[in-house]
């Protein structure tokens, strides 16, 4: 069985299908792409997925759990985390403290623990520490723990982001363009960077991409929104060459 | 490594807070506090309980309340009616006031949450603004609170040491929650709420949280402020006072804990210390406030301070590497 399911997953804003009998099946391990042009409702499946908007129609399932309908908070508890295109650090808070925030549900103490400082804060704290530095160094950015995530440079945002995702232990990672405004030489970093993370943390990563040498050089398959709809899925390569995508993408 | 950098900032704090104790003890023994001063302490220990912990909503959960004097009232008046009630040796009923003070308006704090969970911004700011003057009409017609006339007969408890110990547990307490996984869950709501709950924390939760230890303190503050003065009268608690609660939470820095506890006491002190300017008081008042709030936000010094922290920083760092 997928890892992730979508069946006919479909949202109206007033009278716009924004997404539209959208389906899709992502398998444990894969490495899946989401591509089409401007517009097309890729987001919107990521908001969808994520719990910020409740579908009109279809469900998702994952893990044979049905998630459709249900909110951020309890659909990034069952295993979906996201990093977002326009960035959404915490910027006042330090980089480790990003991070920590996503081991938020990791490890549990109470109010009471934490005001009176009992001995189980402590040991837990040491535990959330050693976790969040963990995370920092796969990303490179230990040296950068105490720094304000405001005053890091754009591409270790990009990587910060993706820290604070994986430490809420997801099964399932959505990227939404994490190769944006990064220069060629970023994006192959970043491009190992992602595969290295499916292979570490035995990862399903759902990314959504416009750089196609990104896209071509990870993805295993793809699928092609297009005004809301599915133009295309299939193995990477075949997709790519799909006369009806290069249409979608350069116009005729 | 990382122990013994906790242990010694841990030291730090408790020798910080017994050299105050100590310093203000022998100020006070020898008479070298004039009595104006003296009988300042209390306002001003007050006065940090108030921002502290009005800190906590503006400043690490970053929603805007007027209504601080609002909480400020529902304990005071909760706490001193039961204490001049209850017929109990003030002693005894003393410590009671100060929780149930502090619970009446911890409750307040959830009735108010609950509207803060939809509203957000300038909103919410109207809605707590509502509840403070409401709260004060309240009491001003019921008969049980005294009316306008206020509340009168409460015992006169406090003391230089009370207060000092009130304030340091407040303190202790609020730094401790926002040291936690709680706190750093309750500035994540502040600096991205999508984020925030993307990231699996309960947003309704950590808000009404924050309303109600906010509001449990200034109810503290409030039974405090009773047993001080010895009555209570509800203009005491107008929309003024939440404003000066305020200018305190700013003036300090938002989500700045030692930057209160400073702007508390300044603010208290300094109508006191422009006494001999008697004419200008208000004027310089208003000069220094504004004064400060620009230099607050002038990147210069804000370039200031983030290189100081900075260096405080590295310098940790290299002692953990070595």
């Amino acid at each position: 069985m997928a890892l992730l399911e979508v069946t006919k997953l479909g949202i109206t804003f007033g009278g716009l299908h924004a997404v539209e009998d959208f389906s899709m099946q992502i398998e444990k391990g894969q490495l899946y792409g989401l591509i089409g042009p401007n517009g097309a409702g890729k987001t919107t499946v990521f908001n969808l997925l994520t719990g910020v908007y409740k579908p009109t129609k279809g469900s998702f399932c994952l893990d044979g759990e049905d998630l459709t309908g249900k909110s951020s908070i309890e659909i990034n508890k069952k295993g979906i985390a996201r990093t977002f295109q326009n960035i959404r650090l915490f910027h006042k808070m330090s980089v480790i403290d990003n991070v920590k925030v996503g081991l938020h549900n990791q490890h549990g103490y109470g109010i009471f623990t934490s005001f009176f400082r009992l001995p189980r804060y402590f040991q837990e704290e040491k535990n959330i520490d050693r976790e969040a530095v963990e995370l920092l160094k796969v990303f490179g950015l230990e040296r950068e723990r105490d720094y304000l995530a405001s005053n890091l440079p754009y591409g270790k945002q990009r990587k910060l982001e993706i820290a604070r995702a994986l430490a809420t232990r997801p099964k399932l990672l959505l990227l939404d363009e994490p190769a944006a405004g990064m220069n060629p030489n970023e994006t192959a970093e970043l491009m190992e960077t992602i595969k290295f993370v499916r292979d570490q943390f035995d990862m399903t990563i759902l990314l959504i991409e416009h750089d196609m040498r990104l896209v071509a050089g990870i993805c295993e398959r793809l699928s092609v929104l297009n005004f809301g709809q599915e133009l295309a899925s299939g193995e990477t390569a075949a997709v790519l060459n799909n006369p009806a995508v290069i249409t979608a993408y350069l116009g005729e | 490594m990382m122990k013994n950098k906790k242990f010694r900032s841990f030291i730090i704090n408790v020798g910080i807070i017994v050299a105050l104790y100590l310093v203000l003890t022998v100020l006070i023994q020898q008479g070298i506090l004039s009595r104006s001063m003296r009988n300042l302490l209390v306002p001003i220990g007050i006065n940090i309980i108030l921002a502290v912990s009005l800190n906590l909503t503006v400043g690490f959960l970053g929603e805007l309340s007027l209504g601080h004097a609002g909480f400020m009232s529902c304990g005071a008046y909760a706490g001193c009616i039961f204490a001049v009630h209850s017929g109990l040796p003030p002693a005894v009923a003393f410590p009671i006031a100060i929780l149930i003070g502090g619970l009446t308006a911890a409750v307040f704090g959830v009735i108010i949450g609950i509207p803060a969970l939809r509203l957000r911004g300038d909103y919410l700011a109207i809605v707590t603004l509502a509840f403070g003057e409401i709260i004060r009409s309240i009491f001003t017609s019921l008969t049980i609170t005294g009316g306008a006339k206020g509340l009168q007969g409460i015992p006169r408890m406090m003391d230089f040491n009370i207060i000092f110990i009130a304030a340091v547990i407040t303190v202790v307490l609020i730094a401790n929650l926002v040291k936690s996984r709680h706190g750093r869950a309750i500035c994540s709501i502040r600096d991205n709420v999508i984020a925030a709950e993307s990231a699996g924390i309960n947003v309704v939760y950590y808000k009404l949280l924050t309303f109600v230890v906010s509001a449990f303190f200034a109810g503290v503050a409030g039974v405090l402020y009773g047993f001080n003065v010895g009555q209570l009268t509800p203009p005491t608690f107008d929309f003024n006072k939440s404003i000066e609660i305020l200018v305190m939470v700013v003036m300090g820095g938002m989500g700045s804990i030692p930057g209160s506890i400073i702007a508390a006491a300044v603010i208290t002190m300094l109508p006191e210390l422009l006494r001999d300017l008697d004419k200008y008081r208000l004027l310089i008042y208003a000069v220094v406030l504004i004064a400060v709030m620009i230099l607050n936000a002038s990147p210069r010094f804000i370039a200031m301070k983030e290189n100081m922290r900075n260096k405080l920083r590295f310098g940790k760092n290299r002692r953990v590497a070595e």
